[in-house]
């Protein structure tokens, strides 16, 4: 058994939040570049060019990418034999969040859903945890701008509409999403389980390095399908029109009922944050 | 080509640019978003007068991060602008000049801004440290209560647009993407 003190959650969930907001992975990084080369837009060109120029502004100003700076949201893999000590784990990531927001000057966008009342610190969190073997404790932080997550959506399927459903159906929403989510977008799309298993895939999906495909040679195929036909939809850059509507398209599927075919959609922005750490 | 523009000086060069032109906007603009319409919206109704004006202004939907020491804004790219659909035309009518933001608008905010001559620019989602470097200054105007939503004078220089919608209804968020469209013929 081993022990971990909440305070060290605390203090890598702060740091984490920080990192995700200022600093854009390569494998993001690369994707954009390669869109910006193949983009015969003007005005996709010069937005992509200019998304790369905002990673350069963002290190030489110390400002963060967006300041859409999201709600964050904490994957948590906790190891069977680890024992969390100090206190409560859930105010720890809290406490993270709330330190990391104000540390970094990150915009505080939580609040309640009816009074519409900001928390003030950006928390609380959106926690999930997951329980694996071992004995370490691995933390990901995902902040999540709205922009995106406002375009997201599920639909349960009926298992005739099989995978021509699907594909409709991951169409219709980032047409119906348009200019709104920020495109390029990446997209995490969960096939299977119940209705929140498959959000919750969805979300899962999109941590995973931009553009790599799905192990599963059949799923990656559908992933590649996808994102060909998402960018001949001519949406572009912006939704001002062009060739890059989307720079990934990951898919993760788990088995669902006999009566049941849950997709989940969930849209990124370009600015496809998340940071991780090990204890 | 991008065509410098520096307002209020040249504000009626707005109404001669069409949906595509490429612009490098300097001059004064106000922020507001969500929170921001729903107050000035509700102080119309209740014909309380505005902390500040509108008429011949331009609004830019931004929340920015909050300013870092030493530095004169937090990041601030622009918002949804569909969000605010509701409340725009009000605001067209009053004379508001121009709007910048984020994706596709409302027949509704369109035909008002035939009516006004108004331009509506698309600025650049997720640019947010960019567009920062563009502010030179920012100060509270109102509603500092709305936090991140409060309403602030920006002076921008070079502000990086596209004109998405002009006064005359053409739209680039309908034009660009059929132009970019695959078809199999």
């Amino acid at each position: 058994m081993r022990e971990i003190n909440i305070s060290a959650i605390t203090e890598t969930v702060a740091e984490l939040c920080i990192q995700a907001c200022y600093n854009l992975s390569d494998d993001v990084i690369k994707l954009i570049e390669a869109a910006r080369e193949r983009e015969e837009s003007p005005f996709g060109a010069r937005i992509l060019e200019q998304l790369l120029e905002n990673i350069d502004a963002s290190r030489r100003t110390q400002l963060p990418l967006c300041q859409d700076t999201g709600m964050a949201v904490v994957f948590l893999q906790i190891g069977q034999d680890v024992r969390i000590t100090g206190g409560s784990l859930e105010e720890a990531v809290n406490e993270g969040v709330r330190l990391g927001y104000r540390k970094g000057y990150m915009r505080k966008s939580v609040l309640d859903p009816l009074s519409r009342i900001n928390t003030g610190d950006n928390t609380p969190a959106v926690l999930h945890l997951e329980m694996v073997e071992g004995e370490q404790l691995k933390i990901i932080v995902a902040p999540k701008g709205f922009g995106s997550e406002n375009m997201s959506r599920l639909a349960m399927l009926k298992p005739s509409d099989g995978e021509d459903g699907i594909r409709s159906f991951v169409l219709d929403t980032v047409v119906n999403a348009g200019a709104n989510p920020c495109p390029p977008i990446i997209l995490g799309i969960g096939i299977g389980g119940t209705m929140e298993k498959a959000a919750y895939l969805s979300k899962k999906a999109l941590l995973r390095e931009a553009g790599k495909p799905n192990p599963d040679p059949k799923t990656a195929a559908l992933e590649q399908e996808l994102l060909q036909a998402i960018n001949d939809t001519g949406i572009g850059p912006q939704g001002l029109g062009g060739k890059t509507t989307a720079l990934a398209v990951h898919i993760d599927t788990y088995p669902t009922h006999l009566a049941g075919l849950p997709v989940a959609v969930n849209i990124q922005c370009h600015s496809a944050r998340h940071a991780k750490a090990v204890l | 080509m991008i065509k410098a523009i520096t307002i209020p000086e040249a504000i009626e060069q707005l109404e001669e640019l069409r949906a595509g032109d490429m612009v490098q906007l300097s001059g004064t603009i106000i922020t507001g978003r969500d929170a921001a319409h729903r107050r000035i919206t509700d102080f119309l109704d209740r014909n309380i007068p505005l902390p500040f004006q509108l008429t011949g202004q331009g609004i830019y939907y931004t929340g920015p991060c909050p300013a870092g020491p030493g530095k004169i804004i937090g990041s601030c790219g622009p918002t949804t602008s569909s969000r605010m659909d509701s409340y725009t035309p009000r605001l067209l009518n009053l004379g508001l000049k121009f709007m910048i933001g984020k994706g596709q608008r409302s027949h509704e905010v369109i035909e008002a801004m035939i009516r006004n001559k108004a331009v509506y620019f698309a600025a650049t989602g997720g640019a947010g440290a960019l567009i920062a470097e563009c502010v030179k200054k920012a100060e509270l105007l109102a509603f500092e209560d709305l936090g991140p939503e409060a309403v602030y004078r920006l002076e921008v220089a070079n502000l990086p647009l596209i004109t998405a919608i002009d006064c005359l209804g053409n739209n680039l968020y309908e034009t660009g993407p059929k132009h970019y469209e695959y078809s199999a013929d």
